[in-house]
């Protein structure tokens, strides 16, 4: 398949489709680079076992001219690949096998290469370090758009002693292109930021155009596991596919095919299915024509075939899923939900939710929706993703939430849906939003609900609380009279009959907090959601005092100061 | 409804073994007082939630005592705890008030409920919260206090607004001081709300029955005809639905005197349900009705079948109303009212007229009918409703 696009014109390929890669305004050109950039930083670091730390520096040149130098810690380059990697469309191993990674077709750093040359006339600069006691490299390359060739510029070897890398490997790639930075949604901030939320192990700084320095620290010291590659399962795969893969099989036999090729099928499976093809496991495979690869796609059709492993896949987990969101928003509460893995035609997935609630976000507009695959944030075509839809056909309601009809909920929520697979079903190739299967569509929902019920208790007794308080203070301010009256008449020690009565009033009120919830189960007073590991509350006050600045921060502290001044006088009049 | 009485100084009565009486019925009400107190104080102490009992004070907890023709109360008690988020203020201020009654026997002086009230009254310290919202909060949880601690009201050294009028053939000693009810001019004497035995005595009663009437207008007609002297009787009257102290008097000149009662009231419910409460005693206080109810007092008039007979104008007519009607018809329902014949022919024949009258309503025929026909054509005839 590579050979026969090396006969396509790149260029031609590239300036015809660079709006299905992501590269179609200068905005999203420069956010496309970018994330490629970083994809393939994180992708490098974590296949060497190395936890990432990450620098992406963006300088504004001009008005329209930007470089981006995305620097990484991994393992670094051999010098002889490097033309390769960045100078070569298509290449790479990412698109023929079926693993979890974050890119899939092998287009990503060396497209974004390329729309630089293509705007600015610019080279590609690469430095790499591979340990040490190595010279680093820097190669400056410029892509032949018509052979699809890299061709060297110069090429530099840095003394041992280079101080660029701290960790003594790495890769530095800079790109500059022809850009728009504009902060908000949709915007390499936004992307960065998410992406922390859902890479925690992984440490990003980054220096904006207008020469802030941000970082997004490292929260979890442990790499995630490295995902295993799989065969194909049988269901998997279209009758094109079928016959594409009898083509180039090594097995000779049809038995052989079957059971080396694909995933989950056995001897007998093998001769099950070709018996009911109208063949045998002996028959050759090149006498298989396309009658016979028909009847073969669908004896596998209706054939039960035992669903693919799942060990493939490699969910962010929910105890990391909370730290990732716990340090980029700003709320009170947080829950977390990793379903077990399904599958859709024949491809293991696994959705992860995770849900904040209240604290700073804003309590007017929409809930926001975090969408990721393979751990990299989806930010354009909302509506079009599966997840969205799954988000609006759950009902908010039943968890204390409002929602306007076939829509996502309104209030101070943040909804993060993770999809992992070894093949997510994008709707385009600009990986943008996830395709509306049903199995997937299903197994989101039922993440949602996870996390959904976790904060309708929340809420609930968050609910009571607030009443029993209210009761409390209630009790209190009688307390005092009481006692001194009880003093006047008995003569009992006021301070005394106080703390007595205090300390009643305080376990009765805690009394009523474990009554039954709603769902007619014992609340022990949150225990239940505290011990849960995947929920997370924040203390409101704590919250308040963080300090940063973050993209989910709605509301002004003025303000937030002044709603709780209303609150005060409101129960103050309540008292009269 | 039903409070007032007049200032008296308890303790300043004339002898000294009364002195005596008062020390040992004060030294008991403060023991009660005070045991109050240590209950609460016990079960704090002891982390059990501080509460009493309250007799119910409703008409579901009345019985009518066939036997004594008497309402009485039954045992049904609610309970008023501390942490109970409707009953916490009431509560509060049931110890408030006790303390109140407390310091007030030992400052040896009475209070009028609204003197109670300003007593207790203050802003709890640390908020803005006053320990009562008005008076009508206060005179509650006071008479609440008494039927908990089973203690009177004048027991507790306080008193309501006085009020009600008497004048007649008799001579009664209050607190000492002798009164010619003879003599008492156009004013008549101010019936006090607290009118015991240790506090008054009757004298020289040559009268031969009472009067009731239900306000001092009327009152005033008979009073300034001299109608007590050609009848030879005591006039009282109650402004409405009259006090404990008039009840009280009415009881005991009827009991001690043996004189009988006669009640001269509106015809409408309210008039009707006036001499209910004389004859037998009130919902609220049924736990006093042995001490005030009159099982044989008399209804006089004004009757239904009055228009007809005085051959009263169009004018006099009142139109009943709606609460007229359905309270009419309650009264009908009492146990007390269902098996008297009379009463509930009396009841239909009013609402089959659809109007109510007042006692006023005989000036139309001439100023003094009522005075020299009306009544005593009624005590000529013994026509009277039991």
């Amino acid at each position: 398949m590579a050979e026969s696009q090396r006969d396509i014109s790149v260029s031609e390929f590239f300036a015809k489709n660079r709006h299905l890669l992501g590269f179609d305004n200068p905005r999203k050109a420069m956010l496309t680079a970018l994330k490629e950039a970083v994809d393939n930083a994180l992708d490098a670091t974590e296949e060497a076992g190395i936890l990432p730390d990450i620098l992406v520096h963006v300088l504004q040149l001009s008005e329209t001219r930007f470089r981006i130098t995305v620097k990484d810690n991994g393992p670094g380059i051999l010098r002889s690949q490097i033309e390769n990697i960045f100078g070569k469309l298509l290449y790479g191993s990412k698109f023929h096998r079926l693993k979890m990674s974050r890119g899939q077709q092998g287009i990503g750093i060396s497209a974004a290469g390329m729309y630089g040359l293509m705007t600015t006339g610019k080279p590609v600069v690469i430095i790499s370090k591979t340990g040490k006691k190595k010279p680093s490299h820097e190669v400056v390359l410029k892509i032949d758009t018509s052979k699809n060739r890299p061709t060297i510029v110069s090429d530099t070897e840095h003394p041992e002693d280079d101080q660029l890398f701290a960790d003594g490997h790495g890769t530095q790639v800079a790109i500059e292109l022809e850009g728009k930075y504009q902060k908000g949604r949709q915007s390499i901030d936004e992307y960065l930021e998410q992406t922390a939320i859902a890479n925690p192990h992984a440490k990003i700084t980054y220096i904006t155009p207008t020469n802030e320095t941000i970082v997004f620290p490292r929260v979890i010291d442990e790499l995630p596991d490295e995902p295993k590659e799989i065969k194909p399962h049988p269901k998997g795969i279209e009758l094109g596919t079928l016959i594409q893969m009898l083509e180039r099989t090594e097995a000779r036999q049809l038995g052989g095919f079957l059971t080396g090729d694909f995933c989950r099928i056995g001897p007998t499976k093998a001769r099950e299915l070709a018996k009911r093809a109208g063949m045998s496991g002996q028959t050759w495979v090149k006498t298989i024509g396309h009658t016979e690869a028909e009847k073969l796609y669908e004896s596998i059709q209706s054939t039960r075939i035992i669903a693919p492993n799942t060990n493939c896949l490699v969910p962010i987990g929910s105890k990391a899923l909370l730290a990732g969101l716990l340090k980029e928003v700003k709320a009170e509460f947080f829950a977390a939900s990793t379903r077990p893995p399904s599958v859709y035609r024949g491809n293991p997935f696994q959705i992860e939710v995770a849900i904040a609630y209240g604290g700073g976000l804003s309590r007017e507009d929409s809930a926001k929706v975090l969408r990721f695959a393979n751990r990299v944030p989806l930010l354009y075509s909302q509506s079009s993703c599966c997840s969205f839809k799954a988000v609006a056909e759950t009902s908010w309601k039943n968890y204390g939430l409002t929602q306007p009809k076939n829509s996502i909920p309104t209030g101070s929520l943040v909804v993060m849906i993770h999809m992992v697979s070894v093949w997510v079903p994008f709707t385009s190739e600009s990986k943008e939003a996830i395709a509306d299967y049903d199995e997937i569509r299903k197994e989101m929902k039922l993440a949602l609900q996870e996390c959904g019920r976790k904060l309708g208790t929340y809420m609930r007794r968050r609910k009571r609380m607030a009443r029993e308080s209210q009761r409390r203070s209630a009790f209190e301010r009688y307390i005092g009279e009481i006692s001194r009256c009880c003093h006047a008449l008995t003569g009992t020690n006021t301070n005394k009959l106080y703390k007595a009565l205090m300390k009643q009033a305080k376990r009765r009120t805690e009394e009523a907090d474990s009554q039954l919830d709603d769902e007619g189960r014992v609340v022990d007073n949150g225990g239940k959601l505290r011990k849960d590991e995947d929920v997370i509350i924040v203390d409101e006050m704590k919250d308040l005092q963080m300090g940063g600045e973050s993209l989910f921060e709605n509301d002004k502290p003025t303000k937030k100061r002044r709603t709780s001044r209303k609150k005060k006088t409101m129960r103050k009049r309540r008292k009269k | 409804m039903v409070k007032k009485k007049t200032t008296k100084k308890k303790t300043k009565t004339k002898t000294v073994s009364r002195i005596v009486v008062d020390k040992k019925r004060d030294a008991l009400t403060k023991k009660k007082i005070e045991d109050f107190g240590s209950d609460v104080v016990d079960s704090s102490l002891s982390q059990r939630e501080p509460s009493f009992e309250i007799p119910t004070r409703s008409v579901t907890n009345m019985k009518f005592n066939k036997k004594k023709r008497i309402l009485e109360m039954g045992s049904n008690t609610q309970k008023r705890s501390l942490f109970n988020l409707g009953q916490s203020k009431k509560f509060m201020q049931s110890l408030l008030l006790a303390k109140g009654c407390r310091d007030l026997i030992d400052a040896q002086k009475t209070l009028s409920l609204r003197g109670m009230y300003y007593m207790s009254l203050h802003t709890i310290p640390g908020t803005k919260e006053r320990t009562f919202h008005d008076q009508s909060e206060s005179d509650t949880i006071l008479e609440d206090l008494e039927v908990s601690l089973d203690g009177l009201r004048e027991e507790l050294h306080i008193f309501a607004k006085k009020r009600g009028t008497m004048v007649g053939n008799i001579t009664v000693v209050d607190n000492g001081d002798e009164i010619n009810c003879r003599k008492m001019g156009t004013g008549g004497y101010a019936i006090p709300s607290i009118c015991e035995p240790n506090v008054m005595q009757f004298k020289n009663c040559d009268a031969d029955f009472i009067l009731h009437v239900e306000k001092d207008t009327v009152w005033s007609r008979f009073n300034e005809d001299r109608f007590w002297e050609k009848h030879n009787c005591i006039l009282t009257e109650g402004s409405g639905q009259p006090p404990r102290g008039v009840r009280r008097i009415l009881h005991r000149m009827h009991k001690e005197l043996g004189l009988p009662v006669y009640c001269l009231l509106d015809c409408d419910p309210w008039g009707h349900y006036i001499y209910s409460v004389i004859k037998q005693g009130s919902i609220n206080l049924a736990f006093e009705s042995e001490r005030m109810a009159i099982p044989d007092a008399k209804f006089m008039g004004i009757r239904a079948k009055d228009y007809e007979r005085c051959d009263l104008t169009e004018d006099v007519k009142i139109d009943l109303n709606d609460r007229d009607i359905t309270r009419a018809k309650q009264i009908a329902a009492y146990p007390w009212f269902k098996d008297k014949r009379d009463w509930q022919k009396e009841i239909k024949t009013m609402l089959r007229n659809g109007f109510k009258m007042e006692v006023e309503s005989l000036i139309t025929k001439d100023i003094s009918y009522v005075t020299e026909e009306y009544v005593p054509a009624r005590l000529k005839e013994g026509d009277f409703l039991d």
